[in-house]
């Protein structure tokens, strides 16, 4: 392989293959030693009725488990954790914490930064979760079973909560792997050692969850079949289409979408095949922008540029992910409007015009560039895409009440399918947890109460 | 510009701070180190007869730790000297030759006949040293063997013994007391009557540091077994501030000199002993911690603060708080104070919330958005909320003004003074 970061067009092994490995294994959070695990949760305060834990959407008790670290109790803080949150492994390393518990963090107007609640999450985690048994029990078994379409964040957490419950649950996943996003939309530097399909294998260990991989997916004669086999039912298939490009150009070569880029990147043996271009554009604000961004620059992609129709801080990816992009090189255009993508065959530039505020919208000003472009791609959304037709939707996504109750009796949804979320892990986790509450106080009551 | 020169009982040495008896000052090198970095003097590690004590082979320290390894106090079953007592003062009188503007005293402890005190003391005075210091104050080890703190917790023992000493040397003598007594005043009043130039306090506290919940043996465990140790550094200052108070407010010992010791790790700790009356003062554990280059912040800390003070010399403030310190009976039973917030420090942890509803007095109040106020009419200003709040001067404790009412007791503070004496609840008081 003679190529490198300056040869032009799209193409793999622009490094040598150690460099890719040197910048594929490092994690964005690296793990906490034992002592600075102990300085860290020094520095929490032990808050009355702690800031950080309102900012979670699973409402761990973070002082808890902090002060537990600090007793030299890690095992007893993981137990705090996954109480709350048995995808607390994960949450740990791709939570946007900066916007969450660490943003509300009381530490932060005091200054030194908030107390590092993500990296002491890991750390008690990571220790629970090296032991050989599982720490939950199931309760007696109800004989009552659930399916549950989708293994992802709100897929699981549903699972194990149900598990728990003395429930028996099938899963049926349409990818080869479970995991859902952890598994196929996180970029690499936020999950390194195959920790997504590790953490799958341990929450199975409670056992009573039966994992079906590769099926079909489940459309409306399938989920009439589901209600019928089962005593209930739990959608959570994330958002499964993407929007695409409804412009000049969209359908040239080297016009990708990024979660496609991600996944394949996720999924890869050798980074090295990977192909990147010399001067990449991904249009988008979002984490999936800068993940795909990043990745570039790291897989040797010479100019990456983000393009974004508004300004920085109308970004849905956070200050921080922004920095880090920033960091590593990654140029941001902002306030730029994507006209349409230029090439033969494949993409070669893309054109956009500088748009001004007027008022709430956004118009052009008549000030058009041209960028070089030989890899484009997309990060401007995701979307649901063939629910099953019987479900009332709500902005394109599942509509439900209350914990997940969808407008079908004995069906319930959570994590990003549903409307109204907020398109992260550890809301899905939160979501799948109280549908499985909720679908077990369901179950428990007399049958003519009951939603079925 | 301050001088700290100091000048204790008729010892002269450039700075008021000295390194404790103990393993710092145990050997010529680690002595001629401390004074190359700039230490006052040293009190040199106990000498006994021969044959020397063996010490144990296993670990003599154990510690309490804070976050992030901070040690907080620290304890050691190590014994006097473990060296042949000629290599000893063969040492010291090269030391003091040496060094001669640097004060070197002699740290002793022989069994309690007046025999060996006439026999050891010759040889020290004979190495030029500045004095003796007789240590009464061990708790472990050699208390067993009717020495150390044994000697110290019999005040009729102390003024016997400091009877034979006087009686056999020149040299000013010292008498290092140690805290594991009831009430310090009478071994301090023994020391004076037995005719001791001064006082050194405290040496250590009887202590067990921990307990090994694998082996169950006390730490610092030999062999699976634990013997108590003396703890100190600095979580034993306050016991030895009071002490130290407790003597120099006393009628009997008040004009007794005192060199101040326990927990002395900065300058501050320092400026506090003397103002409670020390006329100088020993370090030790701070040493062992951070190495001698300490004594560059204790003496610039000392002198800036003193030179910001307009205090010229170390008599200049010696003993200043001791006025002070007074009885509780004697506390103003009419100074009123209430907790107060200051929102802008405030970082809204709520700490001082949960230890006042919990444990206190149900003064704090939580509003919109995390607000935390006092309610006067709650607050008995116990200072809990001010103590457990992680900002510092975020709550503070405000006087009541002449004419403002407490809220909590309906009473007008109208300036006077009243103390328990001359309360009505006191059925003792007459009037």
């Amino acid at each position: 392989m003679t190529n490198s970061t300056s040869t032009p067009g799209v193409v793999g092994g622009r490094l040598p293959k150690s460099e890719f490995e040197k910048r594929f294994s490092s994690e964005l959070r690296p793990p906490l030693t034992v002592q600075e695990a102990a300085v860290a949760a020094d520095r929490c305060y032990f808050c009355h009725d702690a800031p950080c834990v309102t900012g979670c959407p699973t409402g761990i008790d973070i002082p808890m488990f902090i002060r537990q670290i600090s007793s030299g109790m890690p095992e007893a803080a993981a137990r705090t954790i996954f109480d709350s949150n048995i995808l607390g492994g994960s949450c740990a390393r791709v939570c946007p914490t900066e916007v969450l518990c660490e943003q509300v963090c009381v530490r932060e107007p005091s200054g030194g930064g908030p107390v590092e609640i993500g990296r002491l999450q890991r750390f008690a985690t990571d220790r629970l979760m090296e032991q050989p048994a599982h720490p939950y029990d199931r309760a007696t078994a109800t004989g009552r079973s659930i399916a549950i379409v989708g293994a992802g964040p709100a897929g699981l957490a549903c699972a194990h909560r149900l598990a728990m419950k003395g429930h028996e649950v099938v899963i049926l996943e349409a990818r080869r792997k479970g995991g859902g996003l952890n598994e196929y939309g996180i970029a690499p530097y936020k999950v390194v050692e195959d920790f997504a399909a590790r953490e799958i294998n341990w929450l199975l260990g409670i056992g009573g969850i039966r994992l079906e991989k590769d099926v079909d997916p489940v459309d409306a004669a399938g989920l009439e079949q589901l209600r019928e086999e089962f005593d209930a039912v739990f959608i959570g298939v994330g958002l499964n289409g993407v929007n695409h490009f409804a412009l000049d150009g969209g359908n040239l070569g080297n016009v990708v979408n990024a979660v496609d880029f991600i996944a394949d990147i996720r999924q890869s043996d050798d980074l090295a095949e990977i192909p990147v271009g010399r001067d990449v554009v991904v249009i988008g604000g979002g984490m999936t922008a800068i993940d795909a961004a990043v990745q570039c620059r790291l897989l040797g992609g010479l100019n990456v540029t983000i393009l974004y129709r508004r300004s920085r801080d109308e970004m849905g990816a956070s200050v921080h992910e922004q920095a880090i992009a920033a960091a590593l090189g990654v140029n941001f255009v902002t306030d730029a409007r994507l006209i349409r993508i230029l090439g033969g065959g494949a993409a070669e530039s893309i054109e956009y015009e500088v748009t001004e505020r007027a008022g709430k919208d956004r118009i052009g000003s008549g000030q058009i560039y041209t960028l070089k472009a030989d890899l484009v791609l997309s990060a401007i959304g995701q979307r649901l895409q063939d629910a099953p037709d019987r479900l009332a939707l709500k902005n394109g996504r599942i509509k439900v009440s209350g914990n997940g109750r969808t407008s079908l009796s004995g069906v319930w949804a959570g994590g990003d399918c549903v409307a109204g979320g907020q398109d992260i892990t550890v809301a899905a986790v939160a979501q799948g947890r109280d549908a499985a509450e909720d679908m077990h106080a369901a179950l428990s009551r007399p049958a003519e109460e009951s939603g079925r | 510009m301050p001088s700290l020169q100091s000048e204790f009982i008729g010892i002269r040495s450039p700075n008021p701070f000295w390194l404790a008896s103990a393993p710092p000052t145990d050997k010529e090198y680690n002595v001629c180190r401390a004074f190359e970095a700039g230490w006052g003097g040293v009190v040199w590690k106990t000498l006994g007869l021969d044959p020397h004590i063996v010490n144990v082979s296993g670990p003599r320290y154990g510690a309490v730790w804070g976050a992030d390894r901070w040690l907080l106090g620290m304890n050691n079953i190590e014994l006097i000297t473990d060296r042949p007592l000629d290599v000893n003062l063969r040492e010291i009188k090269r030391v003091k030759r040496e060094f001669p503007d640097r004060a070197v005293v002699v740290s002793l402890m022989v069994p309690c006949e007046e025999a060996p005190w006439k026999e050891i003391l010759p040889k020290v005075e004979d190495t030029g040293a500045d004095g003796v210091e007789l240590n009464f104050g061990c708790p472990h080890g050699m208390s067993e063997r009717g020495m150390g703190s044994a000697v110290g917790q019999v005040p009729d023992y102390i003024e016997m013994v400091t009877g034979w000493v006087k009686a056999n040397t020149k040299l000013p003598v010292i008498v290092k007391l140690t805290p594991n007594i009831t009430d310090i005043r009478y071994p301090a009043r023994a020391a004076h009557a037995g005719g001791a130039d001064a006082v050194s306090l405290i040496n250590t506290v009887s202590s067990i540091t921990g307990v090994d919940l694998d082996t169950f043996s006390p730490e610092p465990s030999i062999d699976g077994k634990g013997s108590h140790g003396g703890y100190c550094g600095p979580a034993v200052k306050p016991i030895a501030l009071n002490m130290v108070a407790e003597i120099a407010r006393d009628e009997e010992t008040g004009d007794l000199p005192i060199s101040g010791i326990g927990g002395i790790s900065t300058w501050r700790d320092a400026a506090e002993f003397i103002a409670l009356g020390a006329a100088n003062v020993q370090v030790c554990t701070a040493a062992m911690v951070y190495g001698f280059r300490i004594i560059g912040e204790l003496t610039s800390g000392l002198e800036q603060w003193m030179r910001e003070k307009g205090i010229n010399s170390i008599e200049g403030f010696r003993g200043r708080a001791v006025a002070n310190v007074t009885d509780w009976q004697y506390l103003n039973l009419n100074y009123v104070t209430k907790a107060q917030i200051d929102q802008d420090l405030c970082i809204k942890c709520g700490r001082c919330f949960a230890a006042c509803e919990d444990t206190s007095h149900q003064a704090i109040v939580i509003g919109e958005g995390r607000r935390f106020e006092v309610i006067d009419e709650e607050c008995v200003a116990c200072n809990l909320c001010v103590n457990v709040c992680p900002v510092e001067n975020c709550i503070t404790m405000r006087r009541l003004e002449v004419g403002e009412t407490d809220t909590r007791t309906g009473v007008t503070v109208d300036g006077s003074s009243r103390n328990w004496t001359q309360h009505p609840n006191n059925v003792a008081a007459c009037g």
